[in-house]
């Protein structure tokens, strides 16, 4: 299989001299879903911040085989489309359609591409007819999709995502874990859903106060149970 | 939690409602230049206008009730400010009274400026009502941003309509959470919950603003915003628009002159 992101000894402090991240080396390879678990504070959305530039440290980090630079920001972002974990700051545009459309006029798409990009990202995410309602008057559910869209109207190869599953139902989780199944771009899913994870991921990585603790299969990573209590994914031994 | 929309009723359907917003921006503009300009004494002329934005809210199917209250919200603001006006303006005196230890006169020029700031206040209160309920707001930032208005205040005015009601439930969550701990206590103490409360507020929309800032810069965002322009300016704009300031103009023109 081929690599398409690469992560060498990445460590990152935050600017209070607090470190999140220690020496963090990984690869993600083509067409893969990988899941980044771990509990709260273990550096997932750090890391993830990481994979489109907008956090930068040292170590490297690699995009199909390019180095995460200045000069490669715009080509960067095209390629790894990051849905962040709350969509209120997702979803920043008075209307759906600004907000989808965001990323490709960015991207510098004619007119014409820009509207059929909104079109069919909103189709994928099964949410045509949104377009001119304010992000404010949908449910949780509904602007997790939205902001699905308007990574997937970038037609990025890379989908990052933080959390998709937090604060939704289970009806609203199942079907946005099927909506994710669909799909078939390489995927990143930070999480500490389990079930979310097993759903989806073949692969899972163990991130606990930014260090990388296992690497796996996810079959192998979940049914280690003594792993997964001892970094808060599990219920501790003794209870 | 479910608010009202700042621009309530303008998914409502009429002619109105489609016109263009740029055509009902400066329409609106025109409308309250006339109505200030024109002297206090000419009651016709406001008898006029009044007539006018009547018509225009009929036609756009507004709620009547609505659109009294709102414009009622705002007058206690213009009546705080211009209530003295009658008492300090000099002139020929229509009535005086002694309220305890001093003397107060009523004079009549300060009756009539009074009169003017009102009437003047409560015509551009209906017009700006008449506009914010029938175009989307959306819809009025692009359309001001294609009449020159800067691109960062149009940014700023759209954040705010996104995010208004995002803060509203913050504070609604936070006083919640005071509420049920509350058990009673000195005034002193609650204004310091209060001003905590507004420190967290903003310590919170601050952190807000750094992750939509990251949201921005994931998408590409580079500093500089660009935008489809989706306005058309139509027939029925044209017309209206001309045939609308045409009135306006001229009755200015004689309000002026004659």
């Amino acid at each position: 299989m081929e690599e398409i992101i690469r992560v060498d000894n990445l460590s990152f402090f935050y600017p209070d001299g607090q470190q999140a991240l220690t020496d963090i080396s990984l690869m993600i390879y083509q067409g893969e879903t990988v899941a980044l678990i771990g509990p709260n504070g273990a550096g997932k959305s750090t890391l993830l911040l990481h994979l489109n530039g907008i956090l930068r440290s040292n170590g490297l980090v690699k995009v199909f085989g390019r180095p995460v630079d200045d000069r490669n920001l715009m080509w960067l972002r095209s390629k790894v489309g990051l849905v962040f974990q709350n969509p209120d700051d997702q979803l920043f545009s008075p209307t759906v359609f600004d907000d989808v459309a965001f990323g490709p006029i960015n991207m510098g798409y004619p007119e014409a591409e820009v509207r059929e990009s909104v079109t069919r990202a909103l189709d994928e995410v099964g949410m045509t007819g949104y377009e001119q309602r304010s992000p404010h008057h949908l449910s949780v559910g509904e602007k997790k999709r939205i902001a699905i869209a308007t990574v997937l109207a970038m037609n990025s190869e890379i989908l990052v995502i933080d959390e998709p599953t937090a604060n939704l139902d289970p009806g609203s989780k199942w079907s946005l874990i099927a909506l994710l199944k669909r799909l078939p771009m390489t995927k990143i899913v930070a999480s500490h859903d389990l079930e979310l994870v097993q759903a989806l991921c073949q692969r899972a990585i163990v991130l606990d106060r930014g260090k990388l603790i296992a690497s796996g299969a996810t079959k192998h990573i979940l049914a280690n149970i003594p792993l997964l209590a001892a970094h808060g994914l599990a219920p501790a031994e003794s209870a | 939690m479910k608010h009202s929309f700042i621009d309530q009723y303008s998914d409502l359907d009429s002619f109105i409602h489609r016109l263009d917003p740029r055509t009902k921006f400066i329409i609106t503009l025109v409308f309250i230049l006339a109505v200030i300009i024109t002297p206090p004494a000419r009651w016709q002329a406001f008898a006029l206008y009044l007539l006018l934005i009547a018509a225009l809210l009929i036609l756009s199917k507004l709620p009547v009730f609505f659109v009294l209250k709102r414009s009622l919200v705002i007058m206690p603001f213009v009546l705080m400010i211009a209530i003295f006006i009658p008492f300090i303006q000099d002139g020929e005196v229509a009535g005086s009274y002694n309220i305890w230890l001093w003397e107060v006169s009523v004079t009549h020029t300060g009756l009539q400026v009074l009169w003017n700031v009102l009437i003047k206040a409560w015509l551009s209160i209906l017009s700006l009502i008449w506009l914010t309920s029938t175009t989307k707001l959306p819809n009025l930032l692009q359309g001001l941003e294609q009449l020159g208005m800067p691109r960062v205040m149009v940014m700023i005015l759209s954040f705010m309509y996104r995010y208004i009601f995002v803060l509203v439930d913050e504070v609604m969550r936070m006083r919640q959470a005071r509420n049920s701990r509350y058990f009673g206590g000195k005034r002193l103490r609650q204004l310091r919950t209060v001003g905590n409360m507004v420190g967290t507020l903003f310590i919170r929309s601050y952190e807000r603003g750094e992750r939509v800032y990251a949201a921005m810069l994931a998408r590409g965002f580079d500093g500089h915003s660009r935008t489809l322009n989706r306005l058309n300016f139509s027939q029925a704009d044209a017309y209206f628009g001309i045939s609308f300031s045409l009135v306006l103009i001229l009755t200015s023109v004689v309000n002026l002159w004659y």
